[in-house]
């Protein structure tokens, strides 16, 4: 309804701007009618830049203040989290720098030298030194944030495998995600999808045969124990997905037919992000929205929302059919011991087979 | 009969041609004028339903919960009760990308515009090959029927993005889409390719061959070597598309398996083996990424040339603005990998990616700069042409900036697929082609159609377009920075991004309306088809060879012979001149030097 009402509102304001163009032009019907713009739409659009130049600030300042803060690119939960944020904000603030700069020379420039009769505009054609400057700054602010840029890269993508890593298979299917972790051994049983056996619930086509499979948990929450590396290696088994953890910075596409792999190490425990005061806010700020949302089903007799808890997740992030928009996975950090009591409780791959 | 660049006696134009039906005048016509109208037009069309769409989506993705009686109205067995499904999210999505990428900013906007201004900028009596030209054109025409055929087939249509990355685009059980919607998107895309091709070998060999007397590559103006580039970047990528799409087919009907391997789906193992999708993805985006600049190449042409004109000065740094597209055109066939970042291909490859990338920022800044400086110290005639050229450039800064954060590999594993990115591209390419194209329209339309379109009007729609525009995109970085993944049917399953729900309700109050307002554009383009102010023959005073031509359209473009060429295009206020436009067409005063630009 909301939405239609919006459609109508808009029809009418369109309806009547046009009259009001037909008036204006029946109003210049007698005098010169070319088409071709005048002194006066000159100084009007001229102002109108300057007036666009402000919305352009304006937009930008009420982003900043009201969605700024930017709960996943800052708070990050991982160890090379920290870093990435910084190319980021480094970035981000040369990028706002050149915006504010060029549109300002752009919009004022474009208001300053309005068009007038009689005037005759400036014959300049070229200027080789000009020509260097503006291509040499950008190559040397460049040139450092690629250097930046790929330093980052390379500590996180080439990273060293540490000793007491924990190798964890992300296994995605339309439209769920699975954990298999590798149990005592650490090390992943063989698999591939010709294995998969749903009679036997060996459902992520894990090789019977093989001994490191025996020990393998399967899970649908990712546990992860903080300050211990994570290697994750992805797998899919119908189409793209991808792994996308934003709170860790981390994503990798899990690809049918290949094995791919992210690692990252934890640094702040699920109970602990629930602490920081950016993250009470942000989840105080939730449920009073969520809150209101409430009250208007209520009115239509439908549930209320559950309160919100911060949790991390593991999304897809690739297109992958129907309900594309609802794959997830909980994704718990927590103590050493927790995390051992918590995989003491599950049952491992051998264990889980139907006999038959 | 022949529409050909011909070398006949030139008197006998009238008597020569007289015997045109209403079918070979309107229809199979081979007259390059008439064929950039069908271009327009068609691509008018399709961008109607393009932007319907995406109203569509984002009304769904503003109110995800409420019934709505429009998808009720529009999208029928699709919205039962007023409900959209989710396959039909997808599906628009799809075929809103493919559409506006496609059929609107590559063949309404490279069509319209290589097919009207080459001949008349270079001085040719028309295309190389008229009759290639109108093949081109109808097979243009078929690949559009095709795509928009695809909504009315059982399961629906495409589905799998405009990407449409397999498996999920070969797998008919993987979704809907799948089915016959992605055999007929596919066809239409092979035509599409053909068509394409056929355009930018007919474009290639006008330019290289057919110019004037004395119109030399440096006194071309820049819109002609936008279209050059382009349409050489054309021929390069689009084929591999091709390639690509038919190894599709082949894997989709044939059992082959280019692109699969290893699956298991709906409780069977599927036969294919020892493909990969990363593949695909190589191909795809080998045509993809050098697409977007075969999109915003000529949108760059068009701007140069208009804000020249209106400024009344010189494009600044004409040398420098060829030799940017140049780098530009030779830079986007190989930085497609930075789409592919996350994709499992080695991250070295990363590496290489991100450094390619982050170049191209270079000749876009000399660019930016020189438009800006070329409006400096004018005297500019604010036309809706030049209102869309300077927000061109506006957009094109905002959009292009944050192509720095995601053409860094690292930055990217975190905004990857976010709605971060769906500003940046909408802005840098979608805008600001779309921009372009406005602009084109507007300065063009007394060569078109010999009526002008009405100014106040144009400002409407230009100020109401251009803080749509921004308030759309704008915050749509924001949403993007908060982790949103793009093409998400609903947000709802995930508390964590309640806070950002308002925001996605602004940004559709300002997409209805700016799409709203397109009407304006669109009532004052037809009517003064038909009832606009009759046109003089150079309304901007400009100085390009076009505007030489009489305004009545004739094949052959000029009466008697085609002007000789004796200067660049910009001579803008030239000192030593009374008028403030020096046409190409004038000879050089005595005394007086060709500017050595």
């Amino acid at each position: 309804m909301t939405a239609l009402l919006t459609i109508l509102i808009l029809l009418s304001i369109t309806v009547a701007i046009w009259q009001m163009v037909k008036i204006f032009d029946l109003a210049n019907a007698n005098t010169e009618n070319s088409q071709i713009a005048t002194d006066k739409d000159n100084r009007v659009n001229g102002y109108l830049m300057m007036a666009f130049l402000a919305f352009i600030y304006i937009i930008t300042i009420v982003c900043f203040v009201y969605w700024g803060d930017l709960p996943l690119m800052s708070n990050a939960a991982s160890e090379h989290g920290p870093g990435l944020d910084a190319l980021m904000i480094v970035s981000m603030v040369i990028i706002f720098i050149v915006q504010t700069i060029t549109q300002f020379l752009l919009h004022y420039f474009a208001f300053k030298y309005k068009g007038e009769k009689g005037k005759k505009a400036l014959f300049y054609a070229d200027n080789d030194k000009l020509e260097f400057i503006w291509t040499i700054i950008p190559v040397i602010v460049l040139a450092g944030l690629i250097i930046y840029g790929l330093f980052t890269w390379s500590d996180i993508m080439n990273f060293e495998e540490e000793e007491d890593a924990l190798i964890v298979e992300l296994y995605a299917q339309q439209f769920n995600w699975k954990a298999r972790y590798a149990g005592e051994d650490n090390v992943l049983g063989m698999s591939n999808v010709r294995l998969i056996d749903i009679d036997r619930a060996n459902i992520l086509g894990l090789d019977e045969s093989d001994p490191n499979a025996q020990d393998d948990v399967i899970a649908t929450e990712l546990h992860l124990p903080v300050g211990r590396q994570v290697i994750f290696k992805m797998r899919s088994q119908d189409v793209l997905h991808s792994a996308y953890m934003p709170h860790f910075r981390a994503q990798m596409n899990c690809v049918p037919g290949m094995v791919t792999q992210f690692a990252f190490t934890p640094t702040i425990t699920t109970a602990e992000m629930r602490q920081t005061p950016e993250m009470i806010d942000k989840v105080a700020n939730i449920n009073r929205i969520r809150t209101e949302k409430s009250k208007k089903l209520a009115e239509k007799g439908e549930e209320p929302l559950e309160r919100y808890e911060f949790d991390y997740l593991l999304l897809c992030n690739k297109i992958c059919g129907k309900s594309h928009y609802n794959m997830q996975m909980k994704i718990i950090v927590e103590s050493e011991e927790e995390y051992q009591a918590w995989m003491k409780e599950q049952q491992l791959f051998k264990n889980s087979l139907v006999q038959n | 009969m022949s529409a050909h660049a011909d070398t006949h006696a030139h008197d006998d134009h009238g008597h020569h041609h007289h015997k045109e039906t209403f079918i070979t005048k309107y229809i199979f016509s081979q007259d390059h004028k008439m064929i950039a109208k069908q271009y327009l037009i068609t691509g008018t069309i399709m961008g109607v339903i393009g932007v319907i769409m995406s109203m569509l989506m984002r009304m769904q993705i503003a109110w995800p919960e409420e019934p709505n009686v429009i998808f009720e109205a529009l999208l029928g067995k699709w919205a039962p009760d007023g409900v959209m499904d989710a396959d039909i999210y997808l599906a628009l999505v799809t075929i809103h990308g493919t559409i506006m990428v496609f059929f609107v900013l590559t063949a309404g906007l490279s069509g319209t515009f290589s097919n009207l201004l080459i001949p008349l900028q270079c001085g040719a009596r028309d295309m190389a090959s008229g009759f290639l030209n109108m093949v081109s054109y109808w097979l243009f025409f078929v690949s559009s029927v095709f795509m928009v055929l695809s909504f009315f087939v059982e399961a629906g249509p495409a589905a799998a993005g405009w990407t449409i990355y397999p498996p999920l685009s070969a797998l008919p059980m993987a979704q809907g889409g799948s089915g016959a919607g992605m055999t007929l998107w596919l066809v239409s895309m092979a035509i599409f390719i053909a068509s394409s091709l056929l355009g930018s070998l007919n474009y290639i060999v006008t330019i290289i061959n057919l110019r004037t007397k004395g119109m030399s590559m440096t006194r071309l103006p820049l819109t002609i070597w936008a279209f050059f580039i382009t349409a050489v970047i054309g021929v390069i990528s689009f084929p591999v598309l091709l390639s690509a799409a038919l190894m599709l087919i082949m894997d989709r009907s044939f059992g082959t398996s280019f692109f699969l391997s290893d699956i298991f789906i709906q409780g069977e193992v599927l036969h294919y083996q020892g493909g990969s999708p990363v593949l695909f993805e190589h191909l795809f985006w080998f045509l993809g990424h050098p697409e977007v600049y075969i999109v915003i190449l000529p949108a760059m042409g068009l701007v140069s040339e208009i804000i020249a004109t209106n400024a009344r000065k010189p494009i600044f740094g004409y040398r420098a603005m060829i030799a940017s597209i140049l780098a530009i055109a030779f830079l986007s066939t190989i930085v497609w990998g930075h789409h592919m970042f996350i994709s499992g291909m080695n991250p070295f490859l990363g590496s290489v990616f991100t450094f390619t990338t982050l170049l191209i920022a270079i000749p876009s800044a000399v660019k930016a700069f020189n438009w800006i400086t070329t409006i400096w110290k004018g005297n500019i005639q604010f036309n809706t042409a030049m209102l869309f050229s300077i927000a061109f450039v506006s957009t094109f800064i905002t959009g292009g900036l944050t192509g720095i954060i995601l053409g860094d590999s690292a930055l990217d594993i975190n905004v990857h697929d976010t709605y971060f990115v769906v500003a940046h591209f909408h802005l840098v390419m979608g805008i600001s082609a779309l921009y372009g194209m406005f602009a084109g329209i507007y300065h063009w339309y007394p060569k078109m159609f010999k009526r002008m379109m009405n100014k106040n009007l144009g400002y409407v729609h230009f100020w109401v377009t251009s803080v749509c525009a921004y308030g759309v995109f704008f915050p749509m970085h924001f949403i993007g920075m908060a982790g949103l993944p793009r093409r998400y049917y609903t947000n709802s399953n995930f508390p964590l991004f309640d806070d950002v729900s308002n925001v996605n309700v602004i940004i559709t109050v300002f997409a209805l309306i700016g799409g709203v307002f397109q009407l304006v554009f669109l009532w004052n383009f037809f009517y003064n088809i038909f009832y606009g102010k009759k046109t003089v023959q150079n309304p901007w005073r400009s100085t390009t060879l076009e505007w030489t031509a009489p305004i009545k359209h004739i094949h052959g473009n000029w009466e008697g012979e085609i002007p000789h060429v004796y200067r660049w295009s910009y001579d803008y206020s030239k000192p030593g001149h009374d008028e403030d436009f020096v046409p190409q067409n004038v000879p050089l005063k005595e005394g007086e030097e060709e500017l050595h630009h």
